[in-house]
């Protein structure tokens, strides 16, 4: 909706925007019928609180069913280079005229909870870690998909380096964006080969719109679980949850 | 209960068919607006066809239309599915069932049924499966297992990767999700409308048996 809004200020508005508008005002207006007829007693029952409660304590059942059918050594498919998608699609809470522009000489990476290492990471001491890329397909809880080719420092490497407890259960990532975003995730995915301090995209750094200087990249989880402008790392046996999964959407989230 | 009046669907039977009844319009429901939130196709559903808490509030929240909600309610009803089938499908072959109730089915039997239909003559015995109802239900059931099998792909892209094989992996389980979906709105309209003009098969899908004692018992046959 705000891309839209955004294009409609900079008269950048394409046909098939105004009919995407066209169709999202249909669903607005629609809710006022909606609400008053079936929804008030079908729709109306997610609300009561005893509904929601069994919901969500399904969904927590779910992350449990999850982490056993995740398999730690089992990679995402990878593809050929020649699917990357050249320009990749943006999605996020806020527009791209919110997108925060972090300086990367003075970004640095907070590390925190059961961790040995105190000071800072700076970008410089990422790009001299061992480094990974893989093309992957990222999938957005919403239904969409498209491959890409992220590169950069695998979390494993990066938490042993910073002498990080590979026992503990959770690994939570804090943002510097304008929703102050946070998403967490269990140890053995933290672990998993393919899951990176992602640093690049086909090959190039990673810019602003995409979460420059640093996003976490996970192939085997959804693309919400995979946070942009990561400026704080923590290790954690508390379940940290997140921004969306606060609203509901399941914590797992595994692919 | 009357013994006299002999079994027609067995506690099994009834059972899956009721599991089976409410989580696929729970299923179909969430799912429409599930689609919603990135349509494969050039429409939307109505809101008011589909399931997942207040639209209105989620937008407030979190400027969506309550994706967060259908999702909920998808992944728990799936389990309503994953429970019912298997041991819809062990009973089915253990029992003997499918091979009593389903087979044989010929083109030619199926035809003389649907004209039947059209003409108003088609028999309709409590007990016994005329050859429209056998590829009806036989439809049903294999839907079903797509709908779980592109499900799981939809869900688990990486897990299921074999899986994906048989159907064009993430993004090809999503057309076969989708068009499995309408196979089964279709078949629920069918469905609902032959009930509708013989309701007296209603009846025996809840108590299990036979609504007069004098018809012809299959109760050999499970």
């Amino acid at each position: 909706m705000s891309d839209i809004e955004k294009k409609l200020r900079d008269g950048g508005l394409a046909k098939s925007d105004v009919v995407n508008l066209q169709r999202r005002l249909f669903l607005r207006n629609g809710l006022t019928l909606g609400t008053a007829t079936l929804l008030a007693g079908c729709d109306g029952i997610t609300n009561t609180s005893s509904v929601d409660r069994f919901l969500r304590a399904m969904s927590r059942f779910n992350d449990n069913v999850q982490a056993h059918l995740f398999n730690p050594q089992k990679l995402a498919p990878t593809f050929s280079e020649s699917l990357v998608a050249p320009e990749f699609r943006f999605n996020a809470q806020y527009g791209e005229d919110r997108v925060p522009m972090l300086n990367p000489a003075t970004w640095r990476l907070k590390v925190s909870g059961m961790v040995s290492r105190t000071t800072p990471w700076t970008l410089d001491e990422l790009k001299a870690l061992p480094q990974r890329a893989d093309v992957t397909r990222h999938v957005c809880v919403e239904g969409w998909s498209m491959i890409g080719k992220w590169g950069g420092v695998p979390l494993r490497t990066f938490l042993e380096r910073s002498g990080a407890d590979l026992s503990a259960r959770y690994v939570a990532f804090h943002c510097d964006d304008p929703i102050s975003y946070k998403t967490s995730i269990d140890m053995a995915t933290a672990l998993h080969p393919q899951t990176i301090l992602c640093l690049t995209y086909a090959d190039k750094p990673i810019t602003p719109k995409f979460g420059a200087p640093m996003r976490v990249k996970i192939p085997t989880k959804l693309g919400f679980k995979q946070p942009k402008f990561v400026t704080e790392i923590r290790v954690t046996n508390e379940f940290p949850s997140g921004y969306w999964e606060d609203y509901g959407y399941n914590w797992f989230a595994g692919l | 209960m009357d013994t006299r009046k002999p079994l027609l669907h067995p506690g099994v039977i009834r059972f899956t068919h009721w599991m089976w009844a409410l989580g696929i319009i729970l299923l179909l429901m969430s799912g429409l607006r599930i689609y919603n939130a990135e349509p494969l196709f050039d429409f939307y559903f109505p809101i008011w066809l589909t399931l997942g808490g207040s639209v209105e509030s989620a937008n407030a929240l979190h400027n969506d239309f309550g994706t967060a909600g259908a999702l909920l309610w998808h992944f728990a009803a799936m389990w309503l599915l994953l429970i019912a089938l298997p041991v819809f499908l062990v009973y089915g072959v253990a029992k003997g069932h499918f091979r009593a109730k389903y087979w044989p089915v010929t083109p030619r039997e199926v035809i003389g049924d649907i004209t039947d239909f059209f003409k108003g003559r088609l028999a309709h015995d409590i007990g016994v499966r005329n050859a429209v109802q056998k590829v009806l239900y036989a439809f049903a059931v294999l839907d079903m297992i797509v709908m779980v099998a592109s499900g799981l792909v939809l869900w688990k892209p990486v897990q299921f990767h074999t899986l994906g094989l048989l159907m064009g992996q993430y993004e090809g389980a999503r057309y076969v999700h989708f068009f499995g979906m309408a196979g089964m709105a279709g078949f629920i309209v069918v469905h609902l409308a032959l009930v509708l003009l013989v309701p007296k098969v209603l009846l025996p899908m809840i108590t299990g048996r036979a609504p007069q004692p004098s018809l012809k018992s299959d109760a050999g046959v499970p």
